[in-house]
């Protein structure tokens, strides 16, 4: 790719006059050697199986192997449809829909993982709902899905997009920061506009641990989803309004990795610490094994692979 | 650059839960599947670290299960993998895996088949749904599965290894990785080769025309299909 960083990729759309979107495609192209309408072709085949796991989230019932979750989504989308959420009728909806995937998720539905399946609600939750609400184009979603994936792609190589390496701001907090991006775009905003929106979005999740309850993508990351979606849409306002990420967007991302590296390895997809070690935690987890046998070990005839970079 | 384009970042279309735990197993699962070529009858697997901890809740047991059915990493059949496995009479066995790993999620297979040939291998699932074969057969040779991979067991010959990339360079085929290991010195070697197409079954019968070469097994995960004859 020609661009490594979130000001480059900003400063080839300004000069070039592309969207973040076109940048991406023809970047991708060059790259790998497959043909635009290959690659376009691929991206609206997965945002077909986004809305698809929306409209199953919303209308099937969906029960995790565990049994510890399953059903909220359908319950807040009855908040926006019969109730008055707080948040309004849109963050309501997009909250709903970011549910609906990750209980899909949850349930070994399928998914696209978004940059990972513990993430995966955030942007289908953002993106088919502003569809519905601004009456836009598959067409239109497709591109937006490739200025996620240019943002997305600064932010895995410069920091990390898993929770095992850098807790669950990469995972959630690397989602909200590519759909509030994108979503400035999908609204007209500036290439630069939507770079704000990134830092702005990164910067308030900034030191979120992984926790899961018995290492689980279920507690508390199906909640974190939902909640993700509702701050992505404020951090693409304050972009597409004209607020400025004092500190650049770039240099949030390098607090991510610095604050990722420095994270116990208990808050890190473990499920040694956080949420999953609270009494609570603890007691599902038991309850979880309990009856289980655990593995028996290999035979001692059998060697064990050696290899390097154990841990 | 760990990642490479943009569908390492939007994607992959996978069965929940776990890009790493679901979506990396069933990868690995389908790469072993490949090396054996044949559908297996029997297959032992050891897991390691995270792998043995949080298989049942993740669903790694169904989805390397479905990885040996031949099962892509969005298909939904894997759900259901173990009963589908019992029915076409594949005797699935799981343990943990005892001593070093090579990552906190890996997974030793050992495939048999009907006529008794056998398959081994060592995978990692490093993140995102991305793999990493440590060993194939007892070799210490890599593959990732992102690139159509050729796995060529061969006599440890001088020559050998050229008449492979002699072969490929007159296919117009490049290779991007490769890797190769041997079990002693002039014994059986293995040489992987990562390529930018997918080869076709004329590339792949000349590769076995060359002396010394044993067998040639390819591992392909993508839906790309080679390009014409």
């Amino acid at each position: 790719m020609r661009f490594r960083t979130l000001k480059e990729l900003a400063a080839i759309s300004l000069n070039e006059g592309k969207t973040l979107a076109e940048v991406m495609i023809e970047d991708q192209a060059a790259e790998t050697g497959v043909p635009r309408e290959e690659i376009v072709a691929q991206m609206a085949d997965y945002y077909e199986k986004m809305k698809e796991a929306v409209r199953r989230g919303l209308t099937e019932q969906t029960v995790s192997r565990s049994g510890l979750s399953g059903g909220d989504a359908v319950k807040v989308l009855d908040l926006a449809e019969n109730g008055t959420p707080s948040s309004g009728d849109p963050s309501s909806r997009a909250m709903a829909y970011a549910l609906a995937v990750s209980e899909v998720n949850a349930s070994m539905g399928r998914i696209i993982a978004t940059p990972t399946a513990g993430s995966c609600g955030i942007i289908p939750g953002v993106f088919v709902s502003s569809q519905e609400r601004f009456g836009w184009s598959d067409e239109h979603m497709v591109n937006g899905l490739f200025a996620a994936g240019a943002i997305g792609y600064v932010i895995a190589n410069n920091s990390f997009i898993s929770g095992a390496e850098g807790g669950c701001q990469a995972e959630v907090g690397s989602a909200i920061g590519m759909a509030a991006g994108a979503l400035v775009e999908l609204r007209g905003g500036s290439a630069e506009q939507a770079m704000h929106a990134v830092g702005l979005a990164l910067k308030n999740t900034l030191g979120l641990i992984c926790d899961p309850v018995a290492g689980l993508v279920e507690i508390p990351c199906i909640v974190r989803n939902g909640l993700g979606a509702v701050n992505a849409l404020a951090a693409a306002d304050m972009g597409l309004a004209g607020v400025r990420s004092a500190i650049p967007s770039d240099e949030v991302v390098s607090v991510m990795l610095e604050v990722g590296a420095a994270m116990p390895s208990g808050h890190r997809e473990t499920g040694q610490g956080g949420l999953a070690q609270t009494p609570t935690g603890r007691k599902l987890t038991e309850g979880l094994m309990k009856g289980r046998k655990p593995l028996e070990p290999e035979a001692e005839e059998a060697a064990a692979p050696v290899g390097e970079g154990a841990e | 650059m760990r990642f490479k384009n943009v569908f390492s970042i939007i994607g992959p279309s996978m069965v929940g839960p776990s890009s790493s735990h679901t979506a990396g197993a069933v990868r690995i699962g389908l790469i072993a599947r490949q090396l054996l070529g044949t559908e297996p009858v029997s297959v032992k697997i050891a897991l390691y670290g995270s792998f043995a901890e949080t298989y049942w809740g993740h669903g790694t047991d169904l989805a390397l299960a479905g990885g040996l059915l031949g099962y892509a990493t969005d298909d939904s059949r894997v759900a259901e993998a173990l009963e589908e496995a019992e029915r076409r009479g594949i005797e699935i066995t799981f343990v943990k895996g005892v001593g070093l790993a090579p990552h906190p999620n890996a997974a030793k297979l050992e495939l048999k088949d009907a006529d008794g040939r056998t398959a081994q291998v060592v995978g990692a699932s490093i993140g995102g749904g991305t793999v990493m074969i440590h060993e194939m057969n007892g070799f210490d040779v890599r593959c990732s599965g992102e690139y159509p991979t050729i796995v060529v067991l061969h006599r440890d010959r001088p020559g050998v290894i050229a008449s492979l990339t002699a072969v490929l360079g007159a296919s117009d085929t490049n290779i991007g990785y490769m890797g190769v290991d041997r079990k002693g010195r002039s014994a059986e070697a293995m040489t992987v080769m990562e390529l930018d197409s997918v080869p076709n079954r004329s590339l792949l019968e000349a590769l076995r025309r060359i002396d010394d070469v044993i067998e040639v097994t390819v591992i392909n995960l993508s839906s790309r299909e080679a390009k014409d004859e």
